[in-house]
């Protein structure tokens, strides 16, 4: 700067200002400035507005989910009703249907709603049952067959609540709404307010939101996400236990033993293509390849694994190809200059200083792997799953959901208890994978190393 | 080394796995309209017995049928659901793949509804009021016009001054195939269009002019008024919120479960429900089938008592969960129930 203003040429210029005076170019390139800085507050404005919007979107519709109304009704198991033959021999009370406990239930709500003095104008028998999730016989009978010792007792059994009287607590349902509803009636409603005041029906933590498995239309409340978040993990499973040791062995051979020739260079390309390629495209190459060619079976965890592993490997290999790079030369000299062989020195030194690196690519692979639906839609992943899968390894080929298709399949429902699902779906989601971000975040914090 | 033994001995695991993974529970897949029903008795199915439950597919009828004939074993499915019969060219691909016998199962009808916004006006149309809506040409004069129809009010004085948008099911969906010939063909012949178009048809022989007038009579204008929804029901639903001077077409059961949002219109003065479709009064209905494999009967553990369970009086008749969803049941469900017994085959189609 001195030697400028101490030249010829620019001393004409600056001699009728003072450098505490700005001239017009000055300012003119100040306010450019304050423009630009300006533009990039707009837009980082404009995308955390965006954020907020989608979170509060989600999370204001997803939330109720979590919570479940119940009915607590005294329930007297009756001997010669639930088990005719009377020998307590689960096979053959197995025989007593979901409508025989329907009936057992709707009878224990009549009995419980006369004996708290509940009276409601035009409320008939059968909107008393109503009140009552077609869920609740199917779990009171999986209580009594797993312990037929119930039967002759009167339980206390928390029986969920329908949709409509559950929406009815989430502001879903009004007293309005539901004149319109054929699913439900205003006394049903008025109903479900006595119960509350009478301390039988409450609203509470659902955990069955994450344990039990899908339902059919008719029973939105009882709908979670069990199967989807165990068929999940299975497939990160096999994603981890395929892409882990593929990736890094591609990765050390091209990064250390590969000779630099046209073919390393075609793979190079070939690989960062790959990376880029629709993740639909690996949904048809699996079914082609693992369905109908090799005979795996369909909407198994086990396909959509390798197909996942597929889409995953080539951004696992980017990563891990860098880490290996940001490993200074001078280690493996040093290495190579104690008498270590080249694989000793990959193993002893470069590998281990390049792991965080690995880690936190294969963390973030996983994640993406973890939130991909397209491929899965492609080999039957959008199903209807009740039956949980088996432990690995025979679980990986049971039929299994997954927690996107998941959220994919309830959008599409008709009864509208299943939006609130799908809205609740994304935030378990979103918050497996901003753990898996955490995770990677702090394995880079705590062990990168810098050279 | 101690890598390659880890993995040949997973690979060993996973092999085994496969071989003893003999397949316990039925497959199927199929139509989006049927699913909720599929899914309703499936869950019932597992509950009350002790066969596993069966994993229930989308997808789509034309999708469901082409899985289902592409060949007889485990990693093929058992049942195809589907809101339309089995085309010729199904049971064919079928032939061609070994898949040599076909049991057709008929589970009800469903009907087809036109509904609007619930703080709406009140829709009564015909198939005459929705030809003239939404074709791409009219009658007008004893001449073919393109459509100049732009409010209700101009289609019909006793419809409402409201600007005509409708959402149409896409052509991908079983749904269409009934909107087409039960409301269009229709509306087309009662207007004299039908007579118009195959007069002025250039077909080579009248089986060719017939197809053609049939043609002219399903295509839609194309000038916004009619809207195809290539997703489901639930897109048309978030549609007519957004916009609430539309009118949407939906199956009877989505509309039986959210009838505190929408209006239903009826269709020559009568009001779409589960009794008027069963009486034969609603003109729109159709029936909803699904076809199983026979070739599997006997190695799918549960695959027969599955069918049946379907088709019993306590899920399928008229006071069954089915019903309560919005499936008309069906007055030849006896029948259904003998040749479900019987394991009898379809015959060729008519």
């Amino acid at each position: 700067m001195t030697d400028l203003s101490a030249s010829p040429a620019a001393a004409p210029v600056r001699a009728s200002s003072s450098l505490l005076t700005l001239d017009a170019r000055v300012r003119r390139r100040n306010a450019a400035e304050a423009r630009f800085r300006g533009y990039g507050f707009a837009a980082i404005l404009l995308a955390l507005l965006a954020l907020v919007w989608l979170l509060y979107s989600i999370f204001s519709a997803g939330l109720p989910a979590f919570r479940q109304t119940v009915i607590q009704i005294p329930v007297t198991l009756d001997a010669a009703q639930l088990d005719k033959a009377g020998n307590r021999n689960p096979d053959e009370m197995a025989k007593a249907s979901t409508v025989t406990y329907g009936k057992v239930l709707s009878e224990a709500l009549k009995a419980a709603v006369a004996q708290n003095g509940i009276v409601i104008e035009g409320l008939d028998d059968k909107e008393i049952a109503g009140m009552l999730s077609q869920e609740a016989p199917a779990m009171l009978r999986r209580d009594v067959l797993a312990n037929p010792a119930l039967l002759g007792q009167t339980i206390t059994f928390q029986a969920y609540a329908t949709g409509r009287v559950d929406g009815y607590y989430k502001g879903r349902v009004t007293l309005d709404s539901a004149t319109r509803d054929s699913n439900v009636t205003p006394e049903q409603l008025h109903l479900a307010d006595a119960l509350k005041e009478k301390g039988l029906l409450s609203t509470s933590f659902n955990s069955g939101f994450l344990t039990m498995p899908d339902a059919s239309d008719k029973r939105p409340e009882a709908a979670g996400l069990g199967i989807a978040i165990l068929g999940s993990a299975y497939m990160m499973v096999v994603v981890l236990v395929l892409s882990l040791p593929i990736g890094v062995a591609a990765s050390i051979y091209l990064e250390e033993f590969a000779p630099k020739n046209r073919w390393t260079d075609l793979i190079e390309v070939n690989i960062a293509n790959l990376a880029a390629v629709p993740s639909i495209v690996f949904g048809i190459l699996g079914l082609a390849i693992f369905i109908n060619m090799a005979g795996l079976p369909q909407s198994a965890p086990i396909v959509g694994g390798l197909v996942l592993t597929l889409m995953t490997l080539p951004r696992i290999i980017i990563p891990t190809r860098a880490a290996l790079k940001a490993v200074p030369p001078s280690i493996r000299d040093a290495a190579l200059g104690v008498g270590a062989s080249k694989m000793q020195s990959i193993f002893h030194h470069v590998l281990p200083l390049a792991a965080p690196g690995i880690l936190t690519g294969m963390i973030i692979g996983l994640a993406q792997a973890l939130g991909e639906t397209a491929p899965l839609l492609l080999i039957g992943m959008v199903a209807f799953v009740r039956e949980f899968p088996a432990a690995p390894p025979s679980g990986l080929f049971d039929p299994a959901a997954a927690l996107p298709v998941q959220v994919y399949n309830w959008t599409q429902r008709g009864d509208p208890g299943f939006v609130e699902r799908a809205s609740g779906a994304i935030i378990v989601l979103l918050v497996f994978l901003l753990i898996m971000n955490t995770l990677a975040i702090i394995l880079r914090r705590r062990f990168e190393r810098r050279w | 080394m101690k890598f390659i033994h880890i993995t040949a001995s997973a690979l060993a695991i996973a092999a085994a796995a496969t071989a003893a993974n003999a397949r316990d529970q039925i497959q199927i897949a199929g139509s989006s309209t049927v699913l909720p029903y599929a899914t309703i008795v499936a869950e019932a199915f597992g509950e009350n017995t002790d066969f596993a439950t069966p994993v229930v597919e989308g997808g789509g009828s034309g999708a469901g049928r082409k899985k289902l004939c592409e060949g007889v074993g485990e990693n093929t499915i058992d049942i195809a659901n589907s809101s339309s019969r089995i085309k010729q060219s199904d049971i064919d691909l079928c032939a061609q793949n070994g898949v040599k016998e076909i049991m057709e199962v008929r589970i009800g009808y469903d009907g087809i509804v036109f509904a609007s916004d619930i703080n709406g006006p009140d829709f009564a149309l015909t198939p005459v009021d929705v030809y003239n809506a939404l074709a791409a040409q009219v009658v007008k004069d004893g001449k073919l016009v393109a459509n100049p129809a732009k409010q209700w009010k101009d289609v019909n004085d006793k419809l409402a001054a409201q600007d005509i948008l409708v959402f149409v099911p896409g052509t991908k969906h079983g749904t269409r195939e009934v909107f087409d010939t039960k409301l269009l063909v229709k509306g087309c012949e009662e207007t004299g269009a039908h007579d118009l178009f195959l007069a002025a048809s250039t077909g080579a022989d009248e089986e060719a002019k017939k197809k053609d007038a049939e043609k002219a009579c399903m295509a839609l204008r194309t000038d916004g008024a009619s809207v195809d929804i290539d997703g489901d029901y639930t897109e048309t639903l978030s549609r007519i919120d957004a916009n609430k001077n539309a009118v949407g077409v939906f199956g009877l059961s989505f509309y039986e479960n959210n009838t505190d949002k929408l209006k239903v219109a009826t269709i020559d003065g009568i009001v779409p429900s589960v009794e008027s479709i069963s009486k034969g009064e609603y003109p729109v209905s159709r029936p909803l089938y699904f076809y199983v494999k026979k070739a599997h009967i006997g190695v799918i553990p549960g695959l027969k008592e599955y069918i049946q369970f379907f088709v019993s009086d306590e899920m399928a008749g008229p006071d069954g969960p089915l019903a309560q969803y919005g499936l008309v049941s069906d007055p030849e469900l006896k029948a259904t129930q003998a040749a479900v017994e019987a394991e009898t085959p379809m015959g060729p189609l008519k």
